[in-house]
């Protein structure tokens, strides 16, 4: 029972897709809708029920469902496993899944290929679900690949547009790029212990009397798997460029799901990076690098949605700081409150272009407050949760982070707050610039104005209603139900930071920080009333970092034109030669029988000639030698 | 040297002119016409052995028949005026060289096998007149004689299939 | 009744036969006009003909007789059948030249 069970967590939204691939287009959009968020919604209920059952019993529940690969020493098989760590990425997963299919409904309502809209998302929902709760890493690798497939498929959703399809191109290319090296991590780590199983690996790496070199060359590949698919630098690219996608896409896949199956895997695989601290370090450095570089872009960005983007890579980075330390109970914390309010602000942002019928410039919007208060109430919840401001959750992840890091790096610490202040910077920015002051648009614009539908709003506080609150699971004070419910997985002893002065003023300085933040921003853009230079005005660094430091043009002249060269040259110089060599070939057979053929000129003389010579050969051969 | 070996001697060297002659000459008619005397020559030889009948066969079936037949066709081809093409010079040479070569190789061999066994033997009784003959053919090779009569019936058939004019257009 | 070969002997039979036959073979490869080629032909059969007659007689049996009664037959029909297709390769082609029946070619 139990069994069926799980599999219906795994399928329901499997079969969404698969009704809504052959049935959608003709049952039509209510049909549609209604099928990809149920499917969704059944996963979330069941996964409901199973974490309260494993929250209760503390223990995981495997199913094994047959055995895949069977070679000498070496075996895998296809299992499910439901412990605290995969629950708690099902329950947001398919929790906040539900909620964006809901909004989707209404979002998407005047798309012709609705129903392909659902179908994509429900095969995302899918290919998360199989990464998260597979027992072995080629599992998850298998959902890895196939939520990539799906960020292309979603991305490069309105495909009449070539730059989207350019956008979706460049997602999955440097996702794959990522997925090489996860790949050969994968490699290594079954070479190493002929298996893959996570309960089998775990065994024996902490067993002990294991090739540290070798693990870490191991584990530095699968975090270049995480870098390309978390969007770290400098695989992170994509991830602006895929805000070409409609904003559910962007807020499902690339701020709440998608984007934290990097954080996912190295959680998971917790043990291996616990034994390579050369590792750590690296993946606690690039986090911080990435969080400052990506604030500091996002300072500068007019689109509202890459505003988001830059700010989910950059909340990536904090939480691989987080990870670098060790400290994975604090990284899944702000994995979770970060899903809840960078979600509800996609959605937001979702909503205002859907009222300004797709136009996305900030320096084209302005005074919407008053036309939008549900948007704009649940936006400013999900902003002040993400500057860090108490008693929102935002607030407690991120102190937990800036904790962790003053306590093992100072410079990292710095780096971090650095880019904390920012963010609070440049939320508020968004904020003022979109909801304050006057309204900038065209007077056509102005007209249409209005309200996002219920079905658009609901999500939206409900999302808000969470990064309110979500900070109950993992307060400082008084145990952590969120470190309890994850120790069993972790084998680091994990001493609760003990609250002294040094926590207390450091709680300060983060919300102090955030203040300033927040007042720089209010001093600019609304008291001043500043607004954001035309493109053609911009001028000095601002230029610079407004074109994201030139680092797309940069990958371009420095990989992309020089594998388009060598392509180019392959197939203007060598597979002509080959096809001339397969040519020299044939011709040669050609003249070998033409030579062969001169035989037979049909010539009677020549024939007859040729029987008296064979002849006298003949007799000579049989009577005379 | 006896008589016959003379005879012997004439008759050959008269086969083996006509023999030549017929190749060499340029005339066609002139061809056939030494041809002609080349099988009654060797009729020649065949009384010789005293195979009366077999002499008499070769002049009605080979120089009557046979070489008529030829000389229709060169007749009817009007062949008269030769102006036959060489074969090239090359082809010329070769065919001396096989020539020479063949009839080396076969010499060669016959003599070689030494033929001669001593003495002829005589058997002292009739082993080639017409009477003997006609019992051996009709009593060991009664088969091959039928078909042979079979043979020339579809021989017939085909020449006249094969000569037969085709229907004119006009 | 005796032996003519007593006075000749074989090996000048044999002598003479295959020489016939080589003029006969020369004549096959020499000649370009098919109806010289044909009578080189009947040139060779004649020879092994005597050739028969020669060895029936040394052996002082018939049989080599009735092969060369069967060997007439047969060179019988086929110059009949021979000149028949010569005869209808000149009306084809208008000439008896074998270096134009060339169709074979390839």
């Amino acid at each position: 029972m139990e069994k069926n069970l799980v599999l219906i967590v795994l399928l329901a939204p499997f079969i969404g897709f698969l009704g809504n691939v052959f049935f959608g287009k003709k049952a039509g959009k209510g049909f549609a809708g209604a099928l990809g968020t149920v499917a969704v919604a059944i996963s979330f209920a069941l996964s409901v029920y199973f974490f309260l059952q494993v929250n209760q019993t503390g223990k995981p529940i495997a199913v094994t469902l047959f055995d895949w690969i069977t070679v000498s020493n070496f075996k895998l098989d296809i299992g499910i496993v439901l412990d605290q760590l995969s629950l708690l990425w099902l329950l947001f997963v398919t929790g906040i899944g539900s909620l964006i299919h809901l909004y989707s409904i209404s979002y998407m309502h005047e798309d012709e290929n609705m129903h392909k809209f659902f179908s994509y998302l429900n095969l995302f929902v899918f290919f998360m679900i199989t990464l998260v709760v597979g027992s072995n890493i080629l599992i998850m690798f298998i959902g890895w690949e196939g939520v990539g497939l799906c960020s292309y498929l979603l991305i490069g959703f309105w495909y009449k547009n070539q730059d989207y399809n350019d956008a979706a191109k460049k997602a999955f290319i440097m996702n794959r790029i990522g997925d090489l090296g996860f790949l050969i991590g994968i490699f290594i780590l079954g070479s190493m212990f002929s298996t893959l199983d996570y309960a089998q690996l775990k065994a024996a790496i902490t067993a002990g009397n294991v090739d540290t070199a070798k693990l870490t060359v191991a584990a530095l590949c699968l975090f270049i798997g995480a870098m390309g698919k978390s969007a770290q630098l400098p695989l992170y690219t994509w991830l602006p460029d895929a805000m070409a996608g409609p904003t559910p896409v962007s807020a499902l896949i690339h701020a709440a799901t998608m984007v934290t199956a990097g954080i996912f895997m190295i959680t998971r695989l917790n043990f291996i990076f616990d034994l390579t601290p050369l590792v750590q370090n690296i993946i606690a450095i690039v986090g911080a690098v990435t969080a400052l570089v990506a604030a500091s872009i996002g300072l500068f960005q007019n689109d509202i949605k890459k505003v988001l983007a830059y700010s989910t890579v950059s909340q990536l980075g904090l939480m691989f700081l987080a990870l670098g330390f060790g400290a994975y109970n604090v990284a899944v914390f702000h994995v979770i409150t970060h899903a809840f309010f960078k979600a509800c602000l996609f959605l937001g942002s979702g909503s205002v272009i859907h009222a300004m019928h797709h136009e996305q410039d900030m320096r084209r919007m302005g005074g919407l407050r008053k036309i939008m208060p549900i948007t704009f109430a649940t936006m400013m919840i999900a902003t002040l949760a993400i500057s860090g401001i108490p008693p929102f959750s935002g607030f407690f992840s991120k102190d937990e982070i800036l904790l962790t890091a003053f306590h093992a790096n100072i410079p990292l610490w710095i780096i971090a707050s650095l880019a904390s202040i920012m963010t609070a910077f440049y939320m508020f920015r968004l904020m003022y610039l979109t909801f304050y002051r006057d309204f900038r648009g065209t007077e056509e614009q102005k007209h249409h104005l209005h309200e996002s539908p219920s079905l658009m709003t609901l999500p939206l506080i409900v999302l808000a209603i969470l990064s309110l609150v979500g900070g109950v699971i993992s307060l400082p004070f008084g145990g952590s139900w969120l470190n309890h419910y994850l120790a069993p997985l972790f084998s680091g002893s994990h001493t609760e930071h003990h609250l002294g002065t040094t926590e207390y003023i450091l709680m300060a300085v983060a919300v102090a920080g955030g203040l300033i933040g927040i007042g720089m921003a209010y001093a600019k853009f609304l008291k001043g009333g500043a607004v954001p230079k035309e493109d053609h005005e911009m001028t000095g660094l601002a230029k610079t970092i407004y074109h994201k430091y030139y680092v797309d043009e940069g990958y371009m002249a420095l990989i992309v034109k020089p594998i388009n060269g060598l392509a180019r040259f392959f197939r203007d110089t060598l597979e002509p030669a080959l096809s001339q060599l397969v040519f020299i070939l044939g011709s040669l057979a050609n003249g070998l029988g033409n030579l062969g053929a001169r035989v037979q000129n049909g010539s009677i003389g020549l024939y007859l000639f040729a029987f008296v010579i064979g002849f006298s050969v003949l007799f000579i051969y049989l009577f005379l030698a | 040297m006896s008589t016959v070996l003379l005879i012997f001697y004439i008759l050959s060297a008269f086969t083996l002119a006509t023999a030549f002659l017929t190749i060499y000459s340029k005339n066609p008619i002139h061809s056939a016409i030494y041809l002609v005397l080349c099988m009654v020559s060797i009729m020649g030889h065949y009384l010789l052995f005293n195979a009366q009948f077999l002499a008499l066969v070769q002049l009605i079936v080979y120089a009557g028949a046979i070489m008529v037949l030829f000389l229709f066709t060169i007749m009817l081809m009007n062949l008269n005026k030769e102006d036959e093409v060489h074969k090239p010079r090359m082809t010329r040479y070769a065919a001396v060289i096989i020539f020479i070569l063949l009839c080396g190789v076969l010499t060669y061999v016959f003599v070689d096998t030494k033929p001669i066994m001593g003495e002829y033997d005589v058997t002292g009784q009739d082993f080639q007149s017409i009477k003997v003959l006609g019992k051996v053919l009709l009593n060991e090779y009664m088969v091959p004689f039928e078909f042979v009569s079979i043979l020339l019936l579809t021989a017939m058939l085909g020449v006249v299939l094969l000569s037969k004019k085709e229907k004119s257009t006009r | 009744m005796e032996n003519i070969l007593n006075h000749i002997g074989i090996e000048n039979y044999l002598f003479l036969s295959v020489i016939l036959f080589c003029i006969g073979v020369f004549g096959v490869l020499y000649r370009r006009n098919a109806i010289i080629v044909f009578m080189s032909i009947e040139i060779m059969l004649n020879a092994v003909n005597l050739l028969f007659v020669a060895f029936s007689t040394y052996h002082q049996d018939a049989e080599g007789q009735v092969f060369v009664f069967f060997s007439m037959a047969v060179a019988a029909a086929e110059v009949a059948v021979g000149l028949a297709i010569l005869v209808a390769i000149f009306r084809n082609i208008g000439s008896i030249d074998i270096a134009n029946l060339k169709n074979l070619k390839g």
